[in-house]
């Protein structure tokens, strides 16, 4: 599958800055630049941009849109203002997770016309969209726009301050979680005061023409490092974020993946929700939890959990060093009766019981504004 | 970077054969570069005796984990401090900085010397790189 590698619009930028290029997800992305660590501490400390443009992105709108994105999701749609984003999963019949995406609420077109964009995960983005069509109902259009949308986002505390250079919309009253559509540098530009690594920060998302213009502003002009997909990972390990692939997959559900909270029982009728409700009333069987390492050995995906009898309880999903910390975290699929923060484990690392302790989430509390 | 006077492995390990019949082992600047920033290090017993090609420790970067191969048979007879993971002096960072250098991993009394023969010279082992890089 080597000749068929996708590549974003900065690919040649991304030469350019001299990073380690890798395949993921069917894309060849950059996976650092300078060094992990230095990437991850500069997000945490100041600011850096990353090229997300693999993500999906469908268009729906419609004047049946908000009822048909609601039954399409286990979050509520229905409570989401003009303008606002939601997390949520997307399930089967079975609960089984096909997905974990953003939902962005745009102004509606005209009255009683609703608009949406799904952003999803680059791996999932054709089984996602098949699954969108398939299931499509009453007067909506469905479009996968992915292929010319290109996505950049800059995360870190300094990061309202220097994409307020660029664009004319008032950054300082786009609150988390919320999306415009605005400018960057004159051009059209969506800004949504969102992310993934547990500090503030923003994504844009420009045609593919625009964002060699966009990355060479904020990365000459704003100052801003190039972060690749190896800090994106340990960023979002710190601040406990699944990745859709390692913590939920196919064959997990929300429930028994501490995402409980964004299935709606009592809102309204979405796929997956009876399954969803049996397995809530029935109680959670397992938790993804976040494990932080008591000596210097490293958690990595796969690794045995244990109690502290040597039973096993679960299994590490994802594992790293963590720049801020300078230790070893995971999450981990863990028996419920494991979750509580505190609950002393170990994990199998290679042939030692490595002592862990159950972390309330999240490891590193970054500047994101909640 | 591939200094002239060390013997090297394919697995992209160096020796350097001292006095006594030591010889001192540790991973490339290459295999280091590779890795990224490494920040683990798994390091062996003092009087382990490794035959050549065993899996003697594990070198870990922030995103992956590689195993380590004695190029040579032998005793381990020391072991680089600041690579012991209960050490004070715990800086695993050295092999990024210094690779042929303060990054050395273990030094070994070598036990059967005509095993170094089988060892690539800087010139095959660049040809290695190249290959791979």
């Amino acid at each position: 599958m080597n000749n068929e590698l996708l590549r974003t619009p900065l690919y040649e930028v991304h030469v350019q800055e001299g990073a380690k290029i890798v395949e993921f997800a069917g894309w060849e992305m950059p996976i650092e630049y300078s060094g992990i660590k230095n990437e991850h501490l500069t997000v945490r400390s100041e600011a850096g941009i990353f090229d997300l443009s693999h993500m999906g992105e469908i268009d729906v709108y419609g004047p049946d849109a908000l009822e048909f994105v609601n039954y399409l999701v286990t979050n509520e749609v229905s409570n989401l203002a003009e303008g606002q984003c939601l997390y949520s999963c997307m399930c089967r019949e079975n609960g089984g997770i096909i997905d974990d995406l953003l939902v962005y609420r745009f102004p509606d077109k005209g009255p009683g016309d609703y608009h949406f964009w799904l952003i999803v995960n680059a791996s999932n983005c054709d089984k996602d969209y098949a699954w969108v069509e398939e299931h499509k109902k009453g007067a909506v259009t469905v479009k996968n726009i992915s292929a010319e949308t290109a996505l950049v986002a800059i995360q870190g505390p300094k990061s309202q301050e220097i994409l307020q250079k660029f664009t004319k919309a008032d950054l300082e009253s786009l609150r988390y979680y919320h999306v415009l559509c605005g400018d960057f540098k004159g051009k059209p530009a969506v800004i949504s005061r969102t992310g993934y690594t547990g500090e503030d920060g923003f994504e844009i998302y420009i045609a593919n023409e625009q964002a060699a213009e966009v990355w060479k502003a904020l990365r000459e002009e704003g100052g801003c490092l190039p972060i690749g997909l190896g800090a994106r990972d340990t960023l979002r390990l710190e601040a406990v974020y699944s990745l859709y692939g390692h913590e939920i997959t196919d064959d997990t559900n929300p429930i028994n993946t501490s995402l409980g909270w964004v299935v709606k029982l009592d809102g309204g009728d979405f796929i997956g929700r009876d399954a969803l409700k049996k397995v809530k009333e029935a109680g959670a069987e397992t938790a993804i939890v976040g494990l932080a390492l008591q000596g210097r050995a490293i958690p990595r995906s796969g690794y045995a959990v244990n109690d502290p009898e040597g039973n096993n309880v679960g299994t590490v999903t994802s594992g790293t060093f963590s720049p801020s910390l300078g230790r070893g975290v995971c999450l981990a699929l863990v028996k419920a009766s494991c979750r509580k923060p505190g609950t002393e484990l170990t994990i199998a690392v290679r042939s030692r019981q490595e002592k862990a302790l159950v972390q309330r989430p999240p490891f590193v509390k970054g500047s994101v504004r909640r | 970077m591939i200094p002239e006077e060390l013997k090297y492995t394919k697995e992209h390990e160096w020796v350097r054969l001292l006095d006594g019949g030591i010889a001192e082992i540790g991973i490339t600047d290459f295999a280091q570069d590779q890795l990224g920033d490494i920040v683990y290090v798994e390091v062996p017993e003092i009087g382990r005796k490794l035959t050549k090609d065993d899996t003697f420790g594990v070198v870990e970067s922030v995103k992956t984990v590689s195993d380590v191969y004695s190029p040579l048979s032998g005793e381990v007879i020391a072991v680089n401090e600041v690579l012991c993971e209960d050490g004070d002096s715990f800086t695993p960072e050295v092999i990024n900085k210094d690779a042929y250098g303060e990054g050395w991993i273990i030094r070994i009394k070598v036990a059967d010397p005509a095993e170094i023969d089988t060892l690539l010279d800087a010139a095959a082992y660049k040809a290695v790189t190249e290959e791979e890089g």
